[in-house]
């Protein structure tokens, strides 16, 4: 609607008519605006620090834009202070729920570097304890996921059989969340007397808590409504976007660093299946996870029966200085692919590292994906997504 | 009644004191019985053990907390509609237990247009919602009261055509008229338990049920609140004694629509095989009542504590897709039966 305002005559007008006026006219053309909605940096969706502004018709989002870097603590930078032996302790915390998963990497890197090769008791222990916090990361999910969708109880059962898994990796390695066990060469020390027993009884507690989860969720007729078809990322684009893991998996992507990578740990003896869905909405994501925390136990299991004897440690200087040359380390992690490019100018720590975390690329395809969805549908697609702030900040 | 027409004044106030004291004490009782001890055992949990025994006392300390804390009002809100909307919503509460009977005597007031009435104030709480959410002056709030308003529209219709089942079995809306017919009626000639309308009125009872729990914004239909999304909604911006009204509010709506659904379809206060004029049926009724009470709203918060939360636009469509035509067809087969048979 407009106004030729050239042929009208020159009159005092108030400015308060001519506010009135322009909400006539906005009022005629029903035009409602859209609405800018500030998600987060404090918002319980988020899980930490993320910031989504979102612009909304009504409860329909129009455009979604990621801000990231609140926690931004600049890991990269501060591995080039420390010693080799030292880092491990900070990139505990990149991915706090699965620390254990995160050192493999880098202490790979630094053993590639070195020529230093674990004994296979150390890379079984390794293998088993990276799996153990592949568990306790996904039943996290599986159960607070229930809550993102509205559910509470989930949430706490998830918590609760979380703890068994976190117990396990507190008597191997002192630390329930932040291990910091692995030793360039090698692991801290053995397991302790009666671990392996007691695994295999927490593993029975992990199949039982996925049948629960299977029966209180995925046969929920108001969470398949609210996750089936929400969040489709078709397989080929999400892999160019750089989403990997188990968001990957869901898109039908038969893809697994375990499987398909440069051979590392001991995943190469073990008898197990990549899981894959070929949906690729939330619905599937949760599914794979959960198909993927099984499999992992019962690759626990395996291991146990096939556990070497022996050290758990090779020989390594004191003073641990790394020889010059670069490398890539990548791995499978529970939230998706974690590498390590490591350059080392032969002093006792890298000269430069860059990480690549798994949560920075899979909120990478946001943007794309929170388009025309409504608002409820941020929260399912986000937590279907499973990032860590840390792991995208680092 | 047995109450003089001199002392009426008195009676009064007598009234007004026992319909203030129900609705604290429902939702105290609520409160404490689901969301701490029922919500706690589901979760494998405890819940609160200290204070008191068996934590009995932490609401009285949580309210004491509220109390304590600073009344805020943001800067952009529009202050008296901000203030006036949590009274709203807890006073559409207090006039539900206004036609609620707990015994042939007591009943605050035994309007004709009982059952009518009650759901009439019971959706004046929709008003203090979308005051709250509007006046807050926050979008997230704004984005809960308005789907607050979208909500409880769609579910006015279904609670109101469920009742209407009950109302044309019943023949009249006094709520204490509809307790003695469930108690003296007849289910095909067999009056062995009376006609308590949850058995011949199973279908309203369901859509009663299920539309009681979105006019409640709990889940599965609590996306007014929806703490993963909306960040509570409408109350997001309500601090201290305000927002210990809203949650009165929740508490003790449940306490009421749960005392609806006992007195529509439960059958009351009254006891099939007990008389009913006698003075000790007073004291029997209460007890009665609250233990139906109870039961319902155990389905309401089991149902609560279990389910994941549905999206706007599905709700919607639950509404008028399924539960409008399945509750008209009721109250046609329902009014069928009534005239022929």
């Amino acid at each position: 609607m407009t106004t030729d305002t050239s042929s009208m005559p020159e009159i005092d007008i108030d400015p308060r008519a001519l506010r009135h006026l322009a909400d006539a006219q906005v009022n005629v053309e029903l035009d409602t605006g859209d609405m800018i909605l500030n998600m987060g940096p404090q918002h319980p969706a988020t899980h930490g620090t993320l910031r989504l502004v979102v612009r909304l018709d009504g409860e329909r989002v129009l455009a979604a834009d990621p801000i990231i870097g609140y926690m931004h603590r600049g890991y990269e930078k501060l591995t080039e202070y420390r010693t080799y032996p030292q880092i491990t302790t900070l990139i505990n915390r990149i991915d706090w729920l699965s620390s254990f998963a995160n050192e493999v990497p880098f202490i790979h890197a630094a053993e590639q570097l070195m020529g230093v090769e674990a004994p296979p008791r150390a890379e079984y222990i390794r293998t088993i304890l990276t799996e153990l916090s592949r568990i306790a990361t996904f039943i996290l999910f599986l159960g607070e996921f229930g809550l993102q969708v509205g559910a509470v109880t989930p949430a706490f059962f998830g918590f609760r059989d979380r703890e068994y898994v976190l117990n396990l990796i507190e008597a191997a390695t002192g630390g329930r969340f932040h291990p910091n066990f692995n030793r360039i060469g090698g692991i801290k020390d053995d397991l302790p007397w009666g671990w392996v027993a007691e695994t295999r009884e927490v593993m029975k507690k992990v199949f039982d808590s996925c049948n629960e989860f299977e029966d209180l969720l995925l046969g929920n007729e108001i969470f398949v409504a609210r996750t089936k078809g929400i969040g489709i990322i078709p397989g080929d684009l999400g892999a160019a976007y750089g989403v990997s893991g188990s968001n990957l998996r869901a898109s039908g992507v038969d893809w697994d660093l375990r499987r398909d990578g440069k051979p590392y740990l001991v995943y190469n003896e073990l008898d197990w299946k990549v899981w894959t869905h070929p949906a690729g909405d939330s619905y599937a994501r949760y599914w794979v996870r959960l198909q993927e925390t099984r499999e992992s136990a019962r690759m626990v299991l395996q291991m146990l029966d096939q556990l070497p004897a022996g050290p758990v440690m090779a020989k390594v200087p004191r003073i641990i200085k790394v020889p010059e040359g670069e490398t890539y380390v990548q791995t499978e992690n529970p939230l998706g692919e974690m590498g390590y490019y490591v350059i080392s100018k032969g002093a006792t720590g890298p000269f430069r590292t860059k990480i690549r975390s798994a949560s920075f690329s899979n909120v990478s395809i946001l943007p794309w994906l929170l388009q025309g969805v409504y608002v409820p549908d941020i929260v399912t697609i986000l937590a279907s997504l499973y990032f860590i702030l840390g792991d995208i900040d680092r | 009644m047995m109450l003089a027409a001199d002392y009426w004044w008195i009676w009064t106030i007598v009234k007004v004191v026992v319909v203030l004291a129900i609705v604290p004490t429902g939702a105290l009782v609520i409160g404490f019985v689901f969301l701490f001890k029922v919500m706690s055992y589901m979760q494998s949990r405890l819940g609160p053990m200290e204070a008191g025994p068996q934590g009995t006392l932490q609401l009285l300390a949580d309210g004491l907390k509220f109390l304590q804390k600073e009344d805020i009002t943001p800067k952009q809100a529009d202050k008296w509609v901000f203030a006036l909307a949590p009274v709203m919503v807890l006073a559409s509460t207090f006039l539900v237990f206004v036609v609620l009977p707990a015994g042939p005597d007591l009943i605050v007031e035994d309007i004709q247009t009982g059952a009518f009435y009650a759901l009439a104030v019971s959706s004046l709480s929709v008003i203090g919602i979308l005051m709250a959410g509007w006046a807050s002056a926050n979008k997230f709030a704004l984005l809960g009261g308005l789907r607050a308003a979208a909500q409880l529209i769609a579910y006015e219709l279904p609670l109101l055509l469920a009742v209407l089942g009950v109302v044309i079995m019943a023949g009249t809306m006094s709520m204490q008229e509809i307790v003695s017919i469930q108690n003296t009626g007849e289910i095909f000639g067999w009056g062995g338990i009376g006609n308590p309308f949850i058995i011949t009125q199973i279908v309203g009872f369901v859509i009663f049920m299920i539309a009681a729990q979105a006019e409640l914004t709990q889940p599965p239909f609590d996306m007014p609140v929806a703490e993963s999304e909306l960040v509570t909604g409408y109350m997001v911006e309500y601090t201290g004694f305000r927002f210990l009204f809203f949650f009165i509010g929740e508490f003790g709506t449940a306490f009421a629509f749960a005392g609806l659904a006992a007195t529509l379809w439960l059958g009351g206060w009254a006891v099939p095989w007990i008389t009913t004029d006698a003075w000790w049926v007073n004291l029997v009724g209460v007890a009665v009542l609250f233990i139906k009470i109870m039961a319902i709203s155990f389905l309401i918060f089991w149902v609560r504590f279990t389910y994941p939360r549905f999206r706007e636009d599905q709700l919607q469509a639950i509404a008028w897709k399924y539960l409008i035509p399945i509750a008209l067809v009721n109250v046609l087969a329902t009014g069928a039966f009534k005239v022929w048979m």
